[in-house]
Formats: structure tokens, C-alpha cells, sequence
């Protein structure tokens, strides 16, 4: 029962917004000193940890292109265009770009977008321009919550299109996992029931930008 | 073959590129914050295999005392302004595009072309990091694309790149932490305490309770973990092999694919999913860090109901 004060200090840590990064090496620390072993072993284990995980910082490679578009105008470009398309509000662009992610991560191109190559550089600019055009000029209260819900739209189309795709880590992990059970299962058994909850997801997150639209456009006093 | 080496080589380049940088950066009242913690991160992508496990923690725990006691500053260079960009962005139109589609282009040639090709009766890419490989040669060929046509300075992409990256600060580390932070919640067996927990204390011998309390467990799970890849074993060993499967005869790949489904909502309404929730936070500039997750709680709640109602109806005989 000890073990679980670590994941207690993730959660104090975090509400009370301390640096993460203190906050999670601090709990690796107490959740491993609850578990019985020495400081030194815990330092150990995360290191081997951290240094495996390293894969998942390489994304960051892309940061110097999105950078040079940036600087020839690339975000100023991408509100020009949508500012032009006068019945693209912002939440029927983002429902595009919605399934346009699903669709793309159900084929297995989970990289081909995402919110560093993609969300910065041009679908919250656009998703931004189109809300201008609509709405008028915006307070920073909606400038982040349009942001926000590019983001969000870009997370939904993926979480909810990439196990659709058979060769994805979470298939594979169930197929994994679910043999060592003794439940033998293809991984093409797994994805097809993916469908159903990603045409939910597909519904509900749609279904909300029209109502975002909706009280966008709403004339206010 | 080509593996992931190559990749955090390059990583390890163009990280030493922003420590250097940092360092002569007179701007950033803390530069040599900067550079320390982005030095760090390039000494782990070049030489975090020869530093041995103690090493890396040891590198491990620089990280978090930079970030933590405010030692990161954000850095401005020079770079065109807005009205500069405005004119900029007339002058090029739809030419500055090209760059960005470069981007996924190359990457879907990666994956489709490159990853099944076969060069001397092995793989040409890593089949297990083929995306990995791609991403970086696509990041690669885009900016020279991006050089050439826009025709910006050849300091601009570790410029540019290097103000993308102090924008995003020590969040962009998070997630790589938070992973290492699962190793040690295995190591002290966390996932087993937390199921039987759930198990023990749940009477589970209606199947619409169960399949409740698998999808919010497989959810909850996940917020605390960060991760529905670490609550899939747990709640499914401990809830729905034993009970959905067994007991009430539920179809396993239904029951499991909406399960994982299910861990998903979790990680679109934790910080602790950093790389889904607080990254793109901080790369967009918000100022409430968990805007994000805010924007995306209201589809989660509904989908994981829908996931409930789901497993009920298709994984069962009725």
C-alpha cells in the first residue's frame, strides 16, 4: 500500500502545479524507497529508463523546419488563405482536419501531423483566422480556446483513428498481452473494433465544434 | 540497416547546436541555464548508452534541478517581424506550403516505400522504428527544401528552431520522464496494488457493473499513470479476462480493443499524457497549461460512456 503515496505525490504535485519534472522524479523517489530499495537503485532505474525512452523526445527534430516557415511567414500565409474560403467557419475547418486525422492515422500515418509539424505552424492559425473572420476580433480568452481545440481536435483524431490500424503499439501490446493469456487473436480482430468507438468520437467531437460554431457566432452585446 | 542510432546522433547534433547558441545568447538573462539543459539533453542523444545506468540518472536529476529551480530562461533571436512575415507570406503565397507538406510527404514514403524495402536480404529501415527514421529524414529534407525555396539564412532552422524549443522548455522532457516514472511504478509493483484495490473492494456479479467498472477503471487507471498502455495489463488481468471474459462469456478482442479505447478517454483528461496535453500547451504559448485538457474533457466524459454502452451491447450474447 506504501508503493501508492508516489502516485499520490504525481497527483499533489501536479494540482498544486510544482515543476513536473521535480514533481515526477520526487515521486520515482518515494515510490521506490516505499518498495524497498536504496536511492541508488531507484537513480539507476530511471536513468536505464530515461535513456531507453529516448525515442520519444526525437520528435523534436522537426522543430528547426517549422521554425524557418515560420520566420518566411508561413502561419500569416495559412490565415490569408482560410480568411478567403468565407464559409469555412473555424469548427467546420477543424472537423475537417478531424477526419482528415482519423482517416490518416487509421492507415497507420500517425506522424505525418501532430501539434509540433502540424497544429503550430497551420491548423490553429487557420482554426484562429476563420474565428476572427466570423466572430470579430478576439479577447485572449478565446485565442486560447480556439488553440486549445486545434490541439484537442488533433488528439481526438488520432487516439481514435491509430487503433484502427493494425500495426499500431496498442494492438500490438493486446495481441501481446492477450496470447500470454492464452487468447490467441489476430491483430486485425482487435482493430476492426476500434470502428465503433472511433465513429463515436467522430460524432460527439464534431457535434461540439458545430455547437462551438454556433455560439461563435452568436452577435454579442 | 538503418536504425535509431543515426536518429539520436542527429538529435544529439541539434541539440549541442542550441546549447551552443544559448551560450552566446546576451539576451537571455539565463543563458547558461539554457545551455546547460539543453547540453544535457544532447549528451543523453549522443552518449547516453556509454554513461551507464547510474550516469543517466545522475543526468537525469540535472535536468529536473535546472527546470525546477527556474534555471530555464526563453530566448528571442532575431528573427523577421510581423510585418516583415505579413510581406513575406504575399511575396511567397502558397510556395510556403511546399516546406510544411515536405514534412508528411517524406513520411508517408517512409512508411509505405522505405519500410518494406529489402537491401542485402535484410530491411533497409529498423521495421520496429521505421516512423522514427522517416519523421527525421523528412525533418532533414524539408528544412534543406524549406533553405532553398523560402531562401532564409542557414543559421535560421537552429535559430528558429532553437526559440521553438525554449518555448516549449522543460515540458518538452516531460513525457520522456514520465516514462521512466512508469519503469519505477513496475519496479514497485504499483499497477497490482491499484487492481486489486479495484477488484477487492467492487462487487462485480452484474455484467453491467463490471463493464463499468472495467472502462472507468481502464480510464482512471490512466489518469494516474499518464498511460493506458500501463493500466491494459492490470485492469485486464485483474477484471475483464477474469470476469468479462470468463464469467459472463464476452467476446475478448471486443471487450478488449473498447477497453484500451476506454484508457484513451483517460489520457485525453490527464497532464500527466504530457506529449497529448501539455506539449502542444506550451507550443502553442497558451497561458493555462492545461487548456488542452479542458478543451478536450467535455468528448471525453460522452465517449467513455459510449464505450460503456458499447462493450454492453456488441461483446456480449444478448
Amino acid at each position: 500500500m506504501l508503493t501508492l503515496l508516489g502516485v499520490a505525490a504525481v497527483v499533489v504535485g501536479f494540482a498544486a502545479r510544482l515543476n513536473p519534472l521535480l514533481v515526477v522524479v520526487g515521486a520515482a523517489f518515494i515510490t521506490g524507497l516505499a518498495a524497498g530499495r536504496s536511492p541508488v537503485e531507484v537513480l539507476e532505474t530511471f536513468g536505464k529508463a530515461f535513456n531507453d525512452n529516448r525515442f520519444v523526445s526525437a520528435v523534436y527534430l522537426v522543430l528547426p523546419v517549422v521554425g524557418v516557415v515560420e520566420r518566411a511567414g508561413l502561419r500569416e500565409r495559412a490565415r490569408d488563405l482560410i480568411a478567403r474560403f468565407r464559409g469555412l467557419s473555424a469548427g467546420r475547418f477543424l472537423i475537417g482536419y478531424l477526419v482528415f486525422r482519423q482517416l490518416t492515422a487509421a492507415l497507420g500515418l500517425t506522424s505525418i501531423a501532430g501539434p509540433t509539424q502540424s497544429v503550430r505552424p497551420m491548423i490553429a492559425p487557420m482554426a484562429e483566422a476563420a474565428l476572427e473572420r466570423d466572430a470579430g476580433p478576439l479577447d485572449a480568452a478565446q485565442r486560447q480556446r480556439i488553440k486549445a481545440l486545434a490541439a484537442a481536435t488533433d488528439n481526438m483524431g488520432l487516439l481514435f483513428g491509430e487503433d484502427i490500424f493494425i500495426a499500431i503499439g496498442s494492438i500490438l501490446l493486446m495481441v501481446g498481452f492477450l496470447a500470454t493469456a492464452g487468447i490467441t487473436l489476430d491483430p486485425i480482430q482487435l482493430s476492426v473494433w476500434a470502428i465503433p468507438t472511433a465513429l463515436v468520437a467522430f460524432l460527439i467531437h464534431a457535434g461540439r465544434l458545430l455547437l462551438f460554431d454556433r455560439a461563435s457566432r452568436r452577435p454579442r452585446p | 540497416m538503418i536504425k535509431l542510432a543515426v536518429v539520436y546522433d542527429l538529435a544529439g547534433v541539434v541539440f549541442a547546436t542550441f546549447a551552443v547558441l544559448s551560450a552566446g545568447d546576451r539576451a537571455n538573462p539565463r543563458r547558461y541555464g539554457n545551455t546547460a539543459f539543453w547540453g544535457l539533453v544532447a549528451l543523453s542523444f549522443l552518449a547516453g548508452d556509454r554513461l551507464g545506468n547510474l550516469g543517466n540518472g545522475i543526468l537525469v536529476l540535472g535536468l529536473a534541478l535546472i527546470a525546477g529551480l527556474g534555471g530555464l530562461g526563453r530566448s528571442d533571436p532575431p528573427t523577421t517581424s510581423p510585418q516583415e512575415r505579413q510581406a513575406l507570406a504575399q511575396r511567397f503565397g502558397d510556395r510556403l506550403f511546399i516546406p510544411a507538406l515536405t514534412l508528411p510527404l517524406v513520411v508517408a514514403f517512409g512508411v509505405l516505400v522505405l519500410k518494406p524495402l529489402q537491401v542485402h536480404g535484410g530491411p533497409l529501415l529498423d521495421p520496429k522504428q521505421a516512423t522514427l527514421i522517416s519523421l527525421a529524414l523528412a525533418a532533414v529534407i524539408a528544412t534543406a527544401v524549406g533553405l532553398i525555396l523560402l531562401r532564409q539564412p542557414w543559421i535560421a532552422p537552429l535559430q528558429e528552431g532553437r526559440r521553438l524549443m525554449d518555448t516549449v522548455g522543460w515540458a518538452a522532457l516531460l513525457p520522456q520522464f514520465l516514462a521512466a516514472l512508469g519503469a519505477i511504478f513496475a519496479l514497485a509493483g504499483v499497477g497490482d496494488v491499484i487492481g486489486r484495490l479495484v477488484t477487492a473492494w467492487i462487487p462485480m456479479d452484474a455484467l453491467p457493473v463490471a463493464v463499468a467498472v472495467y472502462c472507468l477503471g481502464m480510464a482512471a487507471f490512466t489518469l494516474i499513470m499518464g498511460n493506458a498502455f500501463a493500466a491494459f495489463p492490470v485492469m485486464t488481468a485483474g477484471i475483464a479476462l477474469p470476469i468479462l471474459v470468463h464469467r459472463f462469456g464476452g467476446n475478448p478482442a471486443i471487450v478488449a480493443s473498447i477497453g484500451m479505447l476506454s484508457g484513451f478517454c483517460g489520457t485525453l483528461s490527464t497532464p500527466l499524457a504530457a506529449n497529448f496535453n501539455l506539449v502542444p500547451a506550451a507550443l502553442l504559448d497558451l497561458p493555462d497549461r492545461y487548456a488542452v485538457i479542458k478543451a478536450q474533457i467535455p468528448s471525453a466524459i460522452p465517449l467513455l460512456i459510449a464505450n460503456m454502452v458499447l462493450m454492453y451491447v456488441l461483446a456480449f450474447p444478448h
